[in-house]
């Protein structure tokens, strides 16, 4: 259901003559597919080391999958990201299941809240949070001991297409 | 009538999807719009749906640990008979009948409408009587 996989992306720069066994570079990165994964190795290799995709080679790309996908974690993000007049850093938290959940959420969040597409974003570390380092209070207020609330105000969808109606007799109940 | 809470235990029915009409157990809270829920009794698989295709139901089952496992949590459905706790209550039963209802032959509908003038007539007859 998310939109990216996570990959392991191994590079290096070109065998030579003076280098014949070059340093080896690993990045986790977050993308849709193979191909853009890789694209976004060189994006990053680029900015840190004196290595581009025409004087390097890609060694390997495996996907990485969730060891608990099925156990709900709290991620913190932080990750970089250009406005309109600058780049800033930012750290962000998200209650989800995978990092790759976790990370379309950040991307989704960075677009409404800040305008900021996925060419302006970059994702520097995705951690797991214990709760007890958790930094935000929309986050911390749902790790309590015994949660529970009701659903207020609830406004009912209908199950298909064909039970919805314009006009109804009377006002709808909007207890849970 | 205090309206049900979202909380680890709680039963759930849901009511959009691939599993629309079975129950399953909330097992953890994910956030404001989501839990995630399990019924290994009722062929539910653990996932994380949101409250949009789901409706609380008034069961919750006791001693329920928050992120139970599904074989233990299939062991305490079985224990504290939610099957049947659920087939007593009325939501249940009108959910039933609905599907009786659409399944039955003409001659059943007759018998129903039959039924229903009897009963309708019958009440008619007790507001009349009573004084407003």
């Amino acid at each position: 259901m998310s939109r990216f996989n996570e990959y392991q992306v191994i590079g290096r720069k070109q065998v030579t003559e003076t280098d014949p066994n070059p340093t080896l570079y690993r990045m986790r990165i977050f993308a849709p597919n193979q191909v853009v994964a890789k694209s976004r190795f060189w994006y990053f290799l680029k900015q840190f080391r004196k290595v581009k995709k025409a004087t390097g080679e890609i060694v390997s790309v495996n996907q990485i999958h969730e060891k608990k996908p099925t156990q709900v974690k709290t991620f913190g993000i932080w990750l970089r990201y250009d406005s309109r007049s600058g780049t800033h850093n930012m750290y962000k938290e998200y209650r989800e299941l995978t990092r790759t959940e976790a990370v379309f959420a950040c991307y989704q969040d960075m677009a409404a809240r800040h305008r900021a597409r996925f060419r302006s974003v970059q994702i520097i570390r995705v951690a797991e949070v214990a709760t007890k380092d958790v930094r935000r209070p929309y986050i911390s207020q749902l790790l309590t001991k015994g949660l529970k609330f009701p659903l207020a105000h609830r406004v009912y969808r209908h199950a298909t297409k064909r039970h919805s109606s314009l006009f109804i007799a009377k006002r709808p109940a909007t207890h849970a | 009538m205090t309206a049900p809470l979202v909380q680890v235990g709680r039963v759930v029915l849901v009511t959009y999807g691939p599993d629309a009409g079975k129950l399953a157990t909330v097992v953890d809270i994910v956030d404001h719009n989501r839990v995630l829920v399990d019924g290994p009794t009722t062929g539910v698989k653990r996932q994380v749906l949101s409250f949009k295709r789901l409706s609380l139901t008034k069961i919750v089952l006791e001693n329920i640990p928050r992120t139970i496992g599904s074989g233990a949590l299939a062991k305490k459905v079985a224990a504290q008979d939610l099957e049947g706790k659920w087939n007593a209550t009325a939501r249940a039963q009108k959910l039933a009948q609905r599907t009786t209802r659409a399944n039955l032959s003409d001659f059943g509908r007759f018998k129903v409408y039959l039924l229903r003038k009897k009963a309708s007539a019958i009440k008619n007859k007790i507001a009349k009587s009573v004084k407003v």
